[in-house]
């Protein structure tokens, strides 16, 4: 079939050849490469918007089109196609990644104007980009792997991108060894699949669950959801998403924000099939999406650092939509809703926050800002569009998406909906807390800051984004996003709510509301302190939260501190019982040549004397022999 | 003739370095010899029908009557796919090799190229070898130029680890030799007495013969592999030799051992074999686990890398006993990726230590700053070392956790562990020595030049070409696979419910 639907490679290629092409190209293109980085991500948007347009113009039922490129590898029993899937799902994603990426990288030029390393930079932007599109595009779980560690790799390079910083270069390490943990979690997955369905193909083996039995089914979910909590922050693997915040902004806003961080809840959408089988699997889903949503807003509340604050509330959206993946048909739709719309504004509100930073010399504290809305106008006005968003404004896109969220969890159980409900709340404290320190208030900015507003490049995706956050809801006019998801993670049924859709809508915006009031009081009425209060005379929640609810003290008592002991007790165990025990014996053999080496002076000649008894030996066991 | 021209090219070129008059020319002589040795391998590999499988290019003459030795060589996918590492490595490896500062000289001087020459073409006749007899004299033969390149031209402690080195290994040769022999008399009263692979094949063992045959060649193999708790020699070795001798000990040498269980103990004790895996499986899991556990906590370089293939030799090992064509296609795979990636690593530290005088990972800091290739080399080697998908090692990785997997799932899974101890040594290593402040002691390193960039470079490529296509060099080795399995009879066990295919027909064309 000549298709052009049969060309998503060139999606994957484009931004492939943009990275090689800045890695490999000599000084000389240190001028220009990132435009070249640019113009990559910029072709493969447009050639996004052609294929969907394509798409578009099919059946409904004839929307799923997989390219068979090449075959990875094919030994014993494991045969992996480098297979490509353009799908609904893959399609959305694909605009997503392309669109807010490419804006990213317009922002770039501007946010790294000064950075001698620009060139490398825009390379690994391309080369994330590469691998996060075949992560969504990937017909095969071994492909999906592939970009899932590829846009690992880039993740670690662009955290660690400012090496000469020591807490950027440990940052980046924990990212990916945190990543690593989840990928163990992948890859028991695959090879389960393999023993039990014999593919990792992904279509195969959503046809191959209903045979499973029950242990192995929810076996999978479990395994795929530990990746799924490595990739996208999600407790229990959640420490490493506030460390991320050391990479250049753009970054947090691409990677950790908009795209990659929510690689995790695509897996477990794609995995509609295993996650609808089973129960206990979608349960624990539900549980990490709950916790981490709490978790990441208390998080944000206590920040003073405006990236960290995002990435706090980061940890807590993408806990909507794992939450929301968790209740199976009912939610898989709405949280790719969410997680389509909160790229739109974290993305907005991180490249803000560059702004900010870039307006301010590169200061995170908020407490050192203030009043900013009239030296930076755009950049306020921008960031106020995506705070509405976020906060669940009526109409604007995130209350839309977040609102459908909260119904579903009511559906499924009152405590799961009271949560998210709650999760609404401190979402709108935490928002306009920092709203608040950033861009109201009376100047608290440090001496010799002189806070204006950022070049037009990097304006106007913030301005491309603002409009964004507000008008994404339209996905959900009649009903589009679901229609257009239905026949890959199947048809919605509605379960019974507790009270009418309209009154929780209501409940909904009361909670939000009485959120903001409530940081209003704190921070808008009262004069915001230019120095943080000191551990001892804030309450102990604030304390915890803080400390990130003592995330990495929990990791460092269990697992950080036990590995070096064992590290360390292996390490003298080999020193002493291993080579002491097996050395003792090549010791005594060593000495003995030693002793004839003396004689001889020379090892030469010890060795020539070893080899020449063996020989001796050999001759005369086989004489032996054959004159028996 | 063709293998025999193959191994005796580098043999010959060494014995002309040595005994010609010293000059400036050995360098460029050792490296012109390996390069045509790379050639003459490609027209191996040219010559070799891939469809065909099997022995091929065999020769075979009669050597020692009395004894039933032949001088027999041949190539099947597994041979011929070590021969291909060695024929690659070397070369690059001289080439990485010309300006090592030497205890007796500065630059190589022509013994030390001339040893290296004759490592090559002893591991080649090694890999070839379809007699047991002559195995068995190449392969204890390989151990000479390894002591010397050792014991004359490593560096500080180098007497007392090429002594450790030859006495550890010594030992596991005569234990094979006792099992050498013991074959001999086997072969002698079925008849008449041959040392050739396809006649002991043909032996009729009892069962406890058979086991105690299979350990006399297994002890020397994992001694030589190295397999835990047998691993201790490797890290002395490579701590006190220079870089290129540890490439071509690690990366080539000690797959002997890798070679030998595959083509040995399940070619001529599958019965044995079978009995001795669920042990030998507990040692290599407990070697992946063991040998990551100590290069996190290792301070010096060189012994580091060393320890990190005592991990990845857990992995090959744990493969072949796991006795899935899967995992043992994976193993074998792995042999050759293991050489690619450590040759790296080794290389890439050998620079660094010797720019920087010392092999101290607490000795370097912030080096990235003035050496960016270096620190990206380094970066691409150890990321390959963790099996990093689309590096080459990672198909061999997933292939061997697969495999066991599906015959014992706990070890597999406890394998799979590997993967997060792996991102930790290497991350680690790059982030102390790399990243950070520039340490004002590595002040006087230079970033690498253009000989170091052309010698490890078409390692990177390779990496990466058999990252992403690694299709071609598994046609070579699955017919030696299927055939190993088939002596063997354990085979893949089937999938528990397989997925349905016809699905996959229709989805091709899109639904």
């Amino acid at each position: 079939m000549n298709d052009v639907l049969d060309t998503a490679w060139v999606l994957v290629a484009l931004p492939l050849a943009g990275a090689l092409l800045l890695l490999t190209w000599g000084k000389e293109s240190d001028r220009f490469g990132h435009w070249i980085g640019t113009a990559a991500s910029a072709a493969s948007f447009v050639w996004g918007v052609v294929l969907f347009v394509a798409l578009a113009g099919r059946d409904a039922g004839d929307r799923s089109v997989t390219t068979n490129l090449f075959t990875w590898f094919d030994a014993g029993r494991v045969r992996v196609d480098m297979a490509l899937t353009y799908d609904q799902l893959s399609a959305l994603f694909v605009l997503l990644i392309t669109g807010v990426g490419t804006l990213i990288h317009v922002y770039s030029i501007g946010y790294m104007a000064d950075d001698p390393r620009r060139r490398r930079f825009f390379a690994f932007l391309n080369l994330f980009v590469a691998s996060m599109l075949t992560l969504v595009l990937a017909a095969d779980y071994l492909v999906l792997f592939l970009g899932w560690e590829g846009v690992g790799l880039a993740s670690y390079l662009l955290i660690g991108f400012w090496q000469h910083k020591p807490s950027a270069a440990a940052a980046a390490q924990k990212a990916f060894v945190m990543n690593r943990v989840g990928d163990l979690g992948m890859v028991i997955a695959i090879a389960l699949m393999l023993a039990h369905l014999g593919t990792t193909d992904i279509d195969r083996v959503a046809t191959g669950v209903p045979a499973l039995s029950q242990g192995v089914v929810t076996a999978l979910g479990l395994l795929l959801l530990l990746g799924a909590c490595g990739k996208s922050a999600q407790v229990p693997l959640q420490a490493w998403l506030l460390d991320a915040m050391e990479g250049p902004t753009p970054v947090s806003a691409l990677i950790h924000a908009a795209t990659m961080v929510t690689a995790g809840v695509y897996l477990i959408v794609r995995s509609s099939a295993i996650f609808d089988a089973s129960e206990t699997a979608r349960l624990a889903v539900v549980a990490v999406g709950l916790v981490t949503l709490l978790v990441g807003a208390a998080i944000g509340c206590a920040k003073d650092d405006i990236k960290k604050a995002l990435a706090g509330s980061t940890m807590s959206q993408i806990g909507y939509m794992t939450l929301a993946a968790g209740l199976g048909p009912a939610g898989y739709a709405f949280a790719i809703f969410h997680l389509v719309t909160h790229g739109f504004f974290k993305a907005n509100m991180f490249l803000g926050a560059g702004s900010v930073m870039h307006g301010t010399g590169d200061d995170v504290d908020m407490r050192h800002y203030g009043a900013l809305r009239t030296a930076m106008p755009i950049t306020f006005f921008t960031f106020a569009a995506g705070y509405l968003a976020i906060i669940g404004f009526p109409g604007l896109s995130g209350f839309w998406s977040k609102d459908k969220i909260i119904e579903t969890a009511f559906g499924f159980n009152v405590w799961v909906g009271l949560g998210t409900l709650l999760g609404a709340g401190v979402t709108a404290f935490y928002m306009t807390r920092l709203m608040v320190m950033t861009f109201l208030g009376r100047k608290r900015w440090r001496d010799g800051v002189h806070p204006h507003e950022s070049p037009a490049v990097m304006t106007v995706p913030l301005v491309v984004l603002a409009a964004l956050s507000v008008l994404g809801g339209v996905m959900l006019l009649g009903h589009w996003i679901t229609d257009w998801l239905a026949p890959v993670v199947g048809e919605a049924h509605h379960e019974e709510l507790p009270v009418p859709a309209i009154v929780l809508t209501l409940l909904v915006l009361v909670v939000v509301v009485a959120g903001v009031a409530l940081a209003w009081a704190t921070y808008g009425r009262r004069e915001v302190a230019a120095d943080a209060p000191a551990d001892r005379e804030v309450g102990w929640w604030t304390r915890a939260a803080r400390h990130e609810l003592y995330g990495n003290a929990v990791n460092d008592a269990l697992v950080v501190r036990p590995t070096g002991q064992l590290v360390r007790g292996v390490t003298a165990f080999d020193r002493q019982v291993v080579a002491g025990a097996v050395g003792g014996l090549a010791g005594l053999f060593r000495d003995a040549s030693q002793g004839l080496g003396r004689l001889q002076t020379g090892f030469v000649r010890s060795y020539a004397l070893v080899l020449f008894a063996g020989a001796a030996a050999l001759a005369a066991a086989l004489l032996a022999v054959t004159i028996a | 003739m063709m293998l025999t021209a193959l191994a005796l090219l580098p043999l010959v070129g060494g014995l002309v370095l040595a005994l010609a008059p010293r000059g400036d020319w050995g360098r460029w002589f050792a490296v012109a010899v390996t390069g045509a040795t790379l050639a003459l391998s490609l027209a191996v590999l040219a010559r070799y029908d891939v469809d065909a499988g099997g022995m091929q290019l065999t020769e075979q003459r009669t050597w020692i009557e009395p004894m039933g030795v032949h001088y027999a060589l041949g190539v099947d996918g597994l041979g011929l796919t070590l021969v291909l590492l060695t024929t690659v490595l070397t070369p690059f490896v001289v080439l990485a090799a010309l300006r090592d500062r030497l205890p007796a000289s500065e630059g190589a001087s022509n013994g030390y190229l001339a040893w290296m020459l004759v490592l090559e073409g002893l591991a080649i006749g090694v890999f070839c070898a379809t007699d047991v007899f002559l195995f068995y004299v190449l392969f204890e033969a390989t151990l000479v130029p390894i002591y010397f390149l050792i014991g004359s031209y490593g560096t500080a402690g180098r007497g007392r680890a090429a002594i450790g080195f030859l006495v550890y290994n010594l030992v596991g040769g005569l234990v094979m030799l006792a099992a050498v022999v013991g074959l001999y008399v086997l072969s002698a009263d079925a008849g008449e007495p041959s040392y050739l692979l396809t006649d002991l094949q043909q032996l009729d063992l009892g069962v406890w013969t058979e086991r105690l045959l299979f350990v006399g060649f297994f002890l020397a193999f994992a001694i030589k592999a190295p397999l835990w708790p047998l691993h201790t020699w490797l890290p002395d070795a490579a701590g006190a030799a220079t870089p290129a001798t540890s490439v071509l000990m690690v990366s080539v040498i000690d797959k002997i051992g890798t070679f030998g269980m595959i083509r040995f103990c399940l070619g001529l004790f599958p019965g044995a074999s079978e009995w001795a895996s669920p042990v030998v499986m507990v040692l290599a899991v407990i070697s992946i686990v063991y040998g990551a556990l100590l290069a996190i906590g290792a301070d010096d370089l060189r012994r580091l890398v060393a320890l990190t293939s005592v991990s990845h030799f857990g992995f090959i090992v744990l493969g072949v006993f796991a006795l899935t064509t899967t995992s043992m296609a994976g193993s074998v795979l792995y042999m050759l990726n293991h050489g690619l990636s450590t040759a790296v690593l080794f290389l890439v530290t050998g620079v660094m230590i010797a720019q920087r005088g010392s092999a101290d990972v607490a000795a370097f800091g912030g080096v990235q700053r003035i050496a960016p290739i270096m620190s990206g080399m380094l970066l691409i080697g150890g990321l390959s070392s963790l099996s990093l998908p689309g590096m080459a090692p990672f198909v061999s990785e997933l292939l061997v956790i697969v495999g066991t997997f599906s015959r014992e799932p706990v070890l597999g899974s406890i394998a799979a562990l590997g993967i997060v101890l792996a991102a930790v040594y290497v991350l680690r290593l790059y982030r102390r020595t790399m990243t950070g402040p520039l340490s004002p002691d590595v002040g006087g390193m230079r970033d690498l030049g253009t000989r170091e960039v052309a010698a490890l470079s078409p390692f990177v490529v390779l990496i990466v070409a058999l990252g992403f296509y690694p299709q071609p060099l598994l046609d070579v080795i699955e017919p030696a696979v299927d055939e190993v399995s088939h002596v063997v009879g354990v085979g893949d066990p089937e999938p528990r419910t397989p997925a349905p295919v016809a699905q996959s027909e229709t989805h091709e064309e899109g639904h």
